[in-house]
């Protein structure tokens, strides 16, 4: 099977270089899987589990917004914030989850407050997807 | 000529001189070690941000419908100048480096007719810069914290962003030293607003035509904001190495400075000390003579 280069950075690090078979992308639009070969493209993220493909093995990292672009080169995803999921801090994100309900409990009618209660639900949908999979 | 107990007290205080210079020193260096890993590791960030952003740009069909935060304003009359320093001194020429830098272009800048704002960063720049252009300073943006994150780039950069959203100038340009190695800071100017690529992008970026999801001016809307933050944070951590670099070996020099100064007096207090006993020698014999 085909490879492709993938680089995932965050502002503070890259978190992985190199080649890979396949990347699944929580894209804003939904989900999008990348192979070698695939047509250019710019992609926003929404915050979810990116899962990365090599060689039959799977890696899973998880993302807090950011970009992909897909180009000639490769596939790039630009994170807000990327960390693997064995190092997630789960009582962090439920910290942050509460902090958003309670934002969101303030805020004004608007579009500012769609977009908060969208974060919010893909916040709360990775929470409900990490401590599923941590019972398993 | 100073007494004997005048020269032991200057003897101990440039001891304990070095010794402060020292501990700075050996401070600065630990210090130095985790800034500039921590700018190198922003680096692969900044750079491919870079490139996603200048292929997109070149792909965008019609320049004057794309963002204002891309295209600019259509003018270059009133120019912001971010001016990025740090917060305590004795690191060498480090901060007044940079403002050089700064003072050089505004200088140049109101040569040519144009309005400068200044904004700065960092208590020492805005020090120094308050002499002469004090009313062309808008806002002074301490930072004291212990360790940069992203959030503190997010405040500057929002200001900057609030600040062109109102009209308030056209072109912004960053002011900071880029870390090139211990005894190496470059003080840089990088203008972020309207970005400038250098050079085509690299190779086929040009005839690769994107999809956008969603589309195009959102995305670039998103991305943009966000380019200007990335280059606020990658300027403030190759500042903070490069302020430890600069205060490393500025205290080096310093304690070798005062190692040199205490042998030099080490040596007068001794001459003197033994000139003393050899006068008081001579007396004391040319009484005994005199018996």
């Amino acid at each position: 099977m085909a490879t492709f280069h993938f680089e995932i950075a965050s502002p503070e690090r890259l978190l992985f270089s190199g080649e890979v078979d396949q990347v699944d992308v929580p894209g804003s639009e939904g989900d999008f899987g990348v192979l070698a070969g695939h047509a250019p493209l710019v992609a926003m993220l929404r915050p979810g589990i990116l899962t990365v493909t090599i060689g039959g093995e799977q890696q899973r990292i998880v993302v807090l917004g950011g970009f992909a672009e897909v180009g000639p080169t490769g596939l790039t995803v630009l994170a807000d914030v990327a960390t693997s999921v064995e190092d997630i801090d789960r009582a962090a994100l439920a910290a942050e989850i509460s902090a958003m309900e309670a934002r969101v409990k303030e805020m004004e009618q608007g579009s500012l407050l769609d977009r908060e209660i969208a974060k919010l639900d893909h916040f709360k949908a990775l929470q409900t997807h990490l401590t599923g999979t941590a019972m398993h | 000529m100073a007494s004997l107990k005048d020269m032991r007290v200057r003897l101990a205080s440039t001891k304990a001189t070095q010794k402060i210079t020292k501990a700075m020193q050996m401070v600065a260096a630990s210090k130095l070690r985790r800034a500039q890993a921590a700018a190198e590791a922003a680096r692969p960030y900044a750079e491919r941000m870079e490139k996603v952003l200048s292929s997109i740009a070149s792909t965008v069909a019609d320049i004057n419908s794309a963002p204002k935060l891309l295209a600019g304003t259509g003018q270059d009359q009133v120019h912001l100048l971010v001016v990025c320093t740090a917060e305590r001194g004795l690191c060498g020429a480090f901060n007044s480096s940079i403002v050089r830098l700064a003072r050089e272009k505004i200088n140049a800048l109101l040569a040519d007719g144009k309005t400068v704002k200044i904004l700065c960063v960092g208590r020492k720049g805005a020090d120094q810069l308050r002499r002469q252009h004090s009313s062309r300073i808008i806002e002074v943006i301490e930072l004291r914290v212990k360790t940069l994150g992203f959030e503190h780039a997010q405040k500057v950069s929002s200001k900057i962003i609030a600040l062109y959203e109102n009209g308030e100038f056209d072109v912004a340009t960053l002011f900071f030293s880029r870390f090139k190695s211990v005894i190496s800071q470059i003080p840089t100017a990088l203008q972020v607003i309207p970005p400038v690529f250098d050079a085509a992008p690299v190779d086929g970026g040009a005839s690769a035509s994107y999809e956008y999801e969603p589309d195009e001016l959102d995305i670039l809307g998103e991305l943009l904001p966000r380019n200007i933050t990335v280059q606020v944070f990658r300027a403030l951590l190759e500042n903070a190495a490069s302020e430890q670099g600069a205060r490393m070996s500025a205290m080096d020099n310093a304690t070798r400075n005062a190692g040199e100064m205490i042998r030099k007096q080490t040596i007068t207090y001794n001459r003197t000390r033994q000139a003393m006993i050899t006068k008081e020698l001579i007396e004391i014999i040319s009484g005994a003579e005199a018996l």
